[in-house]
């Protein structure tokens, strides 16, 4: 059922994204992963919806969402750029029962994401805060200002409890020598192997999830266990 | 009972008729739960178990030398992307079960890589449902469900389950894969039945 949450802040990530933070009567909940459907409705009855990933992980009185913008996008233009604190915003979730890491879940875990594919990781990063499953984050971005959760980034590769690690496709900050997409010598250096028993979660364009994807199994990964969202 | 957005206008797509909730792309997005699999034709077997065990087989060539015929359909993702007279070629399912004895009203379609969907007997024939190999004049690409997808185009595009190497048909409904994950188990576009519950 639709519900109407209240925004409580927008939070501006990049040049072309933003983070809502959604004050939600009644959640019931969500797993790490999962979608919300944002329906928006004009003054004259006109409505357009869209499903975004969650970005954060459950808690009892807020959700995040990250948005990126769509060049000509219908609703993300109005997301980014005209919402803001206090406004209504109609919602319904949450929704998918594949993409998504559950506490206890057995393993540890791979996390992948390619641009905005970064979002749905970010929910599974905070659930698997204090818990004692490894994470390891690998982020695939054009250039450093790209970078979406620069600052949550930071902490958590400052911390013992990530393993994160940042490519650049395009320009690279200073003292980072490496320009270029995944490849296997990457994927060999930075995530588990094939024997280690973890769960691989691909997010990113349709490009990236394919050309990671091929990679991981050709390198030996079972397929079974790696999971894939892609963005169009 | 609708909350206006302050400051929404939308915009008008005057002349096309979508179902409910969906808007036009002229991209065609992949959606899939894993990786992609690569299934070479040489390899490729799709197989009809009946609810008696009995088991009907085509290779490649087999599905090849059956009567193909030329599709285009307007087809709609639950992620509510659709995309209008797109154009296919494949077998018929009325082709493919002609022969298979069978009472049942269930179909569980099976893919490589194991991704199943659920979709009643009946919805599959009657010109409603394909074996598809060709999109747009080409090779249906790997990502695309390539070789050979199910094309069930009156459902929610997931229905029409990439890279099928089977169906099986049972007297009682199952779910399949995004059924089992919170998503309606029959999936029409015009009523929008999304999830499960609509």
């Amino acid at each position: 059922m639709w519900q109407v949450a209240t925004v409580a802040d927008v939070r501006r990530e990049t040049a072309t994204a933003s983070t809502i933070v959604l004050e939600v009567p009644d959640w019931p909940g969500h797993l790490a992963g999962q979608h919300l459907d944002v329906r928006l409705t004009a003054p004259d009855g006109y409505r357009a919806s869209r499903s975004y990933s969650i970005a954060s992980a459950w808690s009892a009185d807020t959700i995040e969402l990250t948005v990126e913008k769509v060049p000509d996008g219908e609703v993300s233009p109005y997301l980014v750029d005209v919402l803001k604190a206090g406004d209504p915003l109609e919602i319904r979730g949450p929704v998918g029962g594949w993409f998504v890491w559950k506490p206890g879940q057995e393993g540890p875990v791979q996390l992948i994401g390619g641009g905005s594919g970064v979002v749905p990781l970010r929910s599974m990063l905070q659930a698997a805060s204090g818990t004692s499953t490894p994470m390891r984050l690998l982020y695939s971005v054009r250039r450093p200002e790209s970078v979406i959760y620069v600052h949550d980034l930071k902490e958590l590769a400052a911390s013992d409890d990530v393993d994160v690690h940042l490519v650049y496709t395009r320009e690279a900050p200073a003292g980072e020598p490496r320009v270029g997409r995944i490849d296997a010598e990457l994927l060999e250096q930075y995530v588990y192997k094939p024997t280690d028993g973890a769960t691989t979660y691909v997010c990113g364009p349709t490009a990236f999830v394919e050309a990671v994807a091929d990679l991981l199994v050709a390198a030996g990964h079972d397929p079974a266990r790696i999971r894939t969202e892609r963005f169009g | 009972m609708s909350t206006v957005s302050p400051g929404f206008t939308g915009r008008r797509r005057d002349g096309t008729e979508l179902p409910p909730g969906q808007y036009l792309t002229h991209e065609f997005p992949v959606l899939s739960a894993g990786p992609t699999p690569h299934i070479r034709t040489e390899h490729w077997e799709f197989t009809v178990t009946t609810e008696t065990g009995e088991q009907y087989k085509w290779d490649w060539a087999a599905l090849m030398a059956l009567p193909a015929e030329e599709i285009t359909k307007d087809i709609h993702c639950v992620t509510r992307w659709s995309k209008l007279q797109t154009t296919w070629k494949g077998v018929s399912l009325d082709t493919l079960l002609a022969d298979v004895e069978t009472g049942a009203d269930f179909v569980m379609a099976h893919s490589y890589g194991g991704y199943t969907t659920n979709v009643p007997l009946e919805d599959l024939l009657d010109g409603q449902s394909w074996i598809a190999y060709e999109f747009d004049g080409e090779p249906l690409d790997p990502e695309h469900g390539g070789p050979a997808r199910l094309l069930v185009p009156h459902l929610y595009f997931w229905k029409s389950a990439k890279w099928v190497r089977g169906l099986v048909l049972s007297d009682t409904e199952d779910l399949g894969f995004w059924e089992t994950a919170g998503y309606h188990e029959y999936g029409d576009p015009w009523k929008e039945q999304r999830y499960a519950g609509d």
